[in-house]
């Protein structure tokens, strides 16, 4: 496999396809084969099933290449093949998931209320004693654990906050792709972004502040 | 502004997408309050720390099958 070459502009790139160089096609290939897999794990049910639209997203990048007009970045094409073609299997699957407008859990405080001082006390709405954010550890990044920890949340994440938080913070997309991409408006995109960035920060804060007290490992596999 | 508030702006703060009012009270609840300093950090982190996974990849059958089918397209 490719390891992390640097991928050539589209336009070479498009030319190499065009013209059948298949060095440039394994490369492309490897490189955004493991972030369209994730993409696509938002819309079906299982990983094979994931997997198999990943791979009929390349037959269809095959098929069309010559079609393709620059209009977006080679890759952004891509990923929209792929966004229609999980959708499509998700919609099979009896698992739609909407993205026009917001769903009733996707509203509400992403910080647990009874973290806050409630009316009536002093200092209404701040933080309470004992519940305010800590400082992480300056290493935490160096534990292996934290990647596997934001990975899982990742899985357990709804759909469409897996979605979003995906192309944004793992695949490293601007918004306005993002928006584009998954036919949502700025402002629901920001929803759904802050809440998942949330809900990742959440599981982080529990790990790193039950870190302490429990074998390294986590707690279920600490236990016998 | 208060903490409760302060927290679900976060991301628009990121975004740079909070209108200039908002954004002044903000920064001024930030200047004054450690713990959401360190909400806000613990943030920033969390999404570093997303962009660094490395995603699984397609199962090497897969990527054989692919790659024989983009050479059956070229020779036709």
């Amino acid at each position: 496999m490719a390891g992390a070459r640097e991928l050539p502009p589209d336009e070479v790139l498009v030319r190499r396809l065009r013209d059948g160089d298949e060095e440039t096609f394994a490369l492309v290939l490897d490189t955004w084969s493991g972030g369209m897999l994730r993409l696509a794990m938002s819309f079906v049910s299982t990983k094979a099933s994931a997997e198999e639209a990943v791979q009929d997203t390349w037959l269809a990048v095959i098929r069309g290449i010559g079609d393709f007009e620059g209009r977006s970045s080679l890759k952004t094409w891509v990923y929209r093949i792929l966004v229609r073609t999980a959708k499509t299997r998700g919609s099979k699957e009896s698992r739609t998931v909407p993205f026009a407008s917001l769903q009733p859990e996707e509203e509400g405080p992403t910080v647990d209320a009874a973290r806050f001082r409630p009316p009536g006390e002093r200092y209404p709405g701040h933080w309470a004693v004992g519940q305010e954010p800590r400082p992480w550890p300056e290493d935490y990044v160096l534990r292996g654990e934290v990647r596997e920890l934001i990975a899982e949340a990742l899985d357990e994440l709804p759909p469409r906050l897996r979605a979003v938080v995906t192309l944004r913070d793992v695949a490293g997309y601007g918004s306005e792709e993002v928006c584009s991409m998954l036919e949502i408006s700025p402002g629901n995109q920001r929803v759904l972004l802050h809440r998942a960035r949330a809900f990742l920060r959440r599981k982080l804060e529990h790990y790193l502040s039950g870190v302490h007290d429990v074998a390294v490992g986590g707690d279920e596999r600490g236990l016998r | 502004m208060d903490c409760v508030d302060f927290v679900e702006l976060v991301t628009e703060f990121l975004e740079g997408a909070l209108p200039e009012a908002d954004e002044r009270r903000f920064i001024e609840h930030l200047a004054e309050c450690s713990g959401c300093e360190n909400y806000l950090d613990q943030f920033r982190r969390t999404i570093a720390t997303t962009g660094e996974l490395t995603p699984d990849n397609i199962s090497s059958d897969a990527r054989q099958q692919l790659l024989s089918a983009f050479k059956d397209w070229k020779r036709q």
